[in-house]
């Protein structure tokens, strides 16, 4: 049951050593993936805040309105589910996580579908 | 005018229709269960250049652009990264000069061990697929899961998933911790 309108694809990859995630109302979900209409955005993969497409600079904010929207006793133990499609390239997602580090929001979690590959 | 019987709905199958719905909503709801890779961020730093680490403790695992890995400067494999890096983390003793430095601990419910001070470097390039990234991660956690696994074997008789005891589970982390450092990012050749 998901809260938000995906604007962007978001099939993730899959692993085996998968944790799962507790306490849902401590997580904040950024979306990754290339936009799901093509022929107004294009192909190149972009950061999915809340409802609208958000720019690398935008994560900070982000993640202090949601710390805002938590209880005090609650704000340090957020944790934020990285949704990116499989597709994707490190470079974007290297640039969230940074904004992460800076913005303090340490725990992070790369979703992923639970489930063995082949490998080849 | 004589009084009629008020006509009435047959509701005899209402409970039927009911349980057929309550069956159909039970079936076709899917609660969408978050399951992922977690993992700590380093806290930012002022200087990346402060930390030192000596070049022996250390396995670096490069991916490249074209998902390609580079294992402790060979070209590398995802089928046998999982068995390298258990190698390398494995707590050689005495001290061998091709493995990581090896110390003796005092751990909780566990004694004296020796235990590695081997870091695991991942590094990527800006072009590598999301997808590789999360199973070299996904083989890396396979590694210390494992580590894991047979240190609680040899010491409690269970694995370590099944451990109980959260005394027992904090000493076993503590003796094989999950030491994946990745660097400060930095282009390494588009």
């Amino acid at each position: 049951m998901r809260e938000v309108t995906l604007r962007v694809k978001n099939k993730l990859p899959q692993a085996t050593e998968v944790q799962k995630l507790e306490k849902k109302a401590l997580v904040s979900y950024i979306y990754i993936g290339p936009p799901t209409n093509v022929r107004l955005f294009g192909t190149e993969s972009r950061i999915q805040l809340n409802d609208q497409f958000a720019n690398v600079n935008d994560v900070p904010e982000f993640i202090a309105r949601e710390r805002e929207a938590r209880p005090e006793a609650d704000r340090n133990f957020l944790t934020t589910s990285l949704k990116v499609h499989y597709e994707s390239k490190m470079g974007i997602v290297t640039d969230v996580k940074q904004e992460l580090r800076q913005a303090g929001a340490l725990r992070i979690n790369y979703s992923t579908l639970k489930g063995a590959r082949e490998n080849n | 005018m004589a009084r009629r019987a008020s006509p009435e709905i047959n509701a005899g199958s209402m409970a039927d229709i009911a349980f057929l719905l309550l069956i159909f909503f039970l079936v076709t709801t899917t609660m969408d269960v978050d399951t992922g890779i977690t993992r700590r961020l380093p806290p930012p730093i002022e200087d990346p250049d402060d930390i030192l680490i000596k070049q022996r403790n250390i396995l670096n695992v490069l991916v490249n652009k074209n998902d390609r890995l580079l294992v402790d400067g060979k070209p590398g494999d995802i089928n046998t990264l999982k068995d390298k890096a258990k190698e390398f983390m494995r707590p050689h003793y005495p001290d061998n000069p091709d493995f990581p430095e090896v110390e003796q601990q005092e751990i909780d419910g566990l004694g004296e061990i020796w235990t590695s001070k081997g870091v695991i470097s991942l590094k990527n390039d800006r072009g590598t697929s999301y997808d590789m990234y999360i199973r070299v991660q996904n083989e890396l956690a396979l590694a210390f899961n494992e580590l894991k696994d047979e240190m609680s074997m040899d010491r409690f008789g269970v694995r370590f998933t099944n451990l109980m005891d959260e005394k027992r589970i904090t000493a076993i982390n503590k003796a094989v911790p999950m030491r994946i450092s990745e660097a400060e990012p930095e282009s390494i050749g588009d």
